[in-house]
């Protein structure tokens, strides 16, 4: 479920680029006033633990098919959020780079999809109610099965959304929606279960473990819900508000440029823009129970039909792409041939 | 692709960053800023943009071929990278109807022109990431993102994770050839078991960070990795970037390929 460049519009890659680095920055201040230089080299291995405990599979009972862990819970629960969140967005940036696990623009929508989801909300909201520290491992499990689920279920929502107000997917938003959530409750129920073994086994093998984190970090405890909330509300009225003006200007080319470049219109825009998008969540709701495909316009970030174009234009279009292919191909030749007849 | 062999490509890239070309010596944060210039200029075309892509490759071959790094390599991992762009993408030519007139009398539809654009992007964006790893080293490509103002903590964070990662990936491999032993076919790989053995992993990783940290502190640790290696923006870097800018900012503002075609057509037709 990782974001793809492909996928992605500048604005939207951007906006969660911008969104994902404050939250790293909140995070790393918020550590950075009270952390035990113990905890770096703890942070950055488990890190790693998570890429080694990827490549341990299992068979999901039923399907027969194997999964892998994904982390984000687990990390969360182990080190708290904000430890939880720089470690799970170094991983995801090791994905990216190595991977090509999506990609660079949209490792801002991953670290946002995967990372601030399962810590700044599952963990808190409902790990942390839900678990209470206790030892029982009923409650371990339920916590974990709540919390995996929801986080998978807002960052699946998330890629929905990132990948309409982009504009480069056809899928309308209800089928998309129903497309992606009820696979991720699955492996978000997955998730859980197995997070919740891990955390039974840790628990069993050495309690001390888990308690000697949680008291090394006094962060969950006195991490207002109020203050969380509310940054998050902040947070996302700001992105809804920018995403929904960038999506409403659906870039045409070099219109887009100039249009962006000649800013001071913001304001009309944002007015138009939001509109759409209320419509689309209007229509969401209401198309959802038949399940159509493809509603007839008003999708948000949706284009005017495609314009037919004149024909020479794109001929010349063709040639010319031909043309520059095979000039780009030649230089990557030549420079090659070159390089071997010197060495 | 199966996580071992994504395992191993690591080790690939990672030798492949150790070459000397003129790629290589550039400042890594020249690559850096240029990586993400390319990949938000192609990002920023619109949708049905297919053609004037086409010139943009020019970055990624001439990455290849000045830094010496396989064109296979690169090719095969683009092929068998997230299939997601490509599974979300492939609803476009059925959900897309207009056409769109390609050459006089041939019309195709206009959602297999968006999905030929989702992959050109999708080719684009990914060899370019990994070239950046290519051709920079991560510990390079971390250094100049700590250089470039991201916060100190998320970067040791980033050289730890890198370091331990092979040596942590050894660890679970030995656990996987302990555990297939003692099982039978698909026996034995269950949930159960697996949160067992993660849980192993976990405690191990959790002594293993503790030996490091003492080794460390006598190592005189203070919170933070330098760096040892002081490098400047050079000139070359400065005109590396200056150029990067106007070869993407002519391409996304002057229609280049059509242009070229047009001329070949006066000159041929």
């Amino acid at each position: 479920m990782h974001m793809a460049d492909a996928l992605l519009s500048p604005a939207v890659g951007t906006t969660l680029w911008a969104g994902s680095v404050a939250v790293g920055g909140y995070a790393s201040r918020r550590l950075r006033e009270r952390i035990d230089d113990r905890a770096i080299p703890l942070m950055g291995v488990l890190g790693a633990f998570i890429f080694a405990a990827q490549m341990i599979n299992f068979t999901i009972p039923g399907t027969g098919s194997s999964g892998h862990l994904g982390g984000g819970m687990i990390l969360a629960i182990f080190l708290g959020p904000h430890a939880g969140f720089l470690v799970m967005a170094s991983v995801l940036t090791v994905q990216a780079l190595f991977f090509a696990d999506g990609g660079l623009l949209a490792l801002g929508c991953n670290i946002w999809n995967l990372g601030i989801y399962p810590c700044y909300l599952a963990y808190p909201l409902l790990y942390k109610p839900l678990a209470g520290g206790s030892r029982s491992l009923g409650r371990i499990l339920a916590a974990s099965l709540a919390s995996a689920a929801a986080a998978l279920q807002l960052g699946a929502f998330s890629v929905v959304v990132e990948t309409l107000l982009s504009g480069k997917s056809e899928l309308p938003f209800g089928a998309f929606a129903l497309l992606m959530q009820p696979i991720h409750l699955a492996i978000g129920i997955v998730e859980g279960l197995v997070t919740a073994g891990v955390i039974g086994y840790v628990q069993g093998a050495r309690p001390e473990l888990l308690e000697g984190m949680a008291a090394a970090r006094p962060l969950g405890a006195e991490v207002s819900l109020k203050k969380v909330v509310a940054t998050f509300a902040v947070l996302a009225i700001l992105t809804g508000g920018a995403l929904s003006w960038f999506a409403s200007t659906h870039p045409d080319g070099l219109e887009w440029s100039v249009r962006k470049v000649t800013a001071g219109l913001g304001l009309k825009e944002a007015e138009e823009g939001i509109a759409p998008v209320l419509k689309g969540i209007q229509e969401w709701t209401a198309l959802l129970p038949d399940y159509r495909f493809k509603p007839k316009g008003g999708r948000p970030g949706k284009a005017a039909p495609w314009p037919e174009r004149e024909a020479g234009t794109s001929l010349a279009g063709i040639i010319g792409a031909a043309i520059v292919l095979g000039v780009i191909l030649l230089i990557g030749f030549g420079i090659r041939s070159c390089r071997r007849r010197e060495s | 692709m199966t996580f071992d062999e994504r395992y191993f490509d690591i080790g690939r890239l990672d030798r492949l960053s150790y070459g000397q070309t003129l790629v290589h010596r550039l400042d890594p944060r020249a690559k850096v800023i240029a990586t993400f210039l390319f990949l938000l200029t192609v990002v920023s075309y619109p949708k049905y943009e297919i053609v004037a892509l086409a010139p943009l490759f020019l970055y990624p071959v001439l990455l290849m071929t000045l830094g010496e790094i396989p064109v296979r390599f690169i090719m095969r991992k683009v092929l068998f990278v997230s299939p997601f762009a490509v599974f979300i993408g492939i609803f476009n030519p059925l959900l897309d109807p207009g056409t769109f007139a390609v050459l006089p009398g041939v019309h195709v539809s206009a959602g297999w022109i968006s999905f030929a654009s989702i992959l050109l992007k999708f080719a684009l964006t990914i060899s370019a990431a990994l070239l950046l790893i290519a051709t920079t080293s991560f510990p390079g490509v971390c250094h100049a993102l700590r250089r470039l103002g991201f916060p100190a903590l998320f970067v040791s964070q980033l050289l730890f994770l890198y370091r331990y990662l092979f040596v942590l990936a050894e660890e679970a491999m030995r656990i996987i050839r302990a555990r297939d032993m003692r099982s039978f076919g698909r026996r034995g790989t269950g949930m159960r078991v697996f949160g067992r053995v993660v849980g192993i992993l976990f405690l191990r990783t959790v002594d293993r960070a503790e030996r490091v940290y003492y080794a460390m502190l006598s190592r005189g640790f203070a919170g933070d990795i330098p760096s040892l290696r002081r490098s400047r923006m050079a000139p070359a870097d400065l005109m590396f970037l200056l150029l990067m800018a106007v070869f993407l900012s002519g391409l996304r503002f002057f229609p280049v390929t059509e242009g070229i075609g047009r001329m070949a057509q006066e000159m041929f037709g």
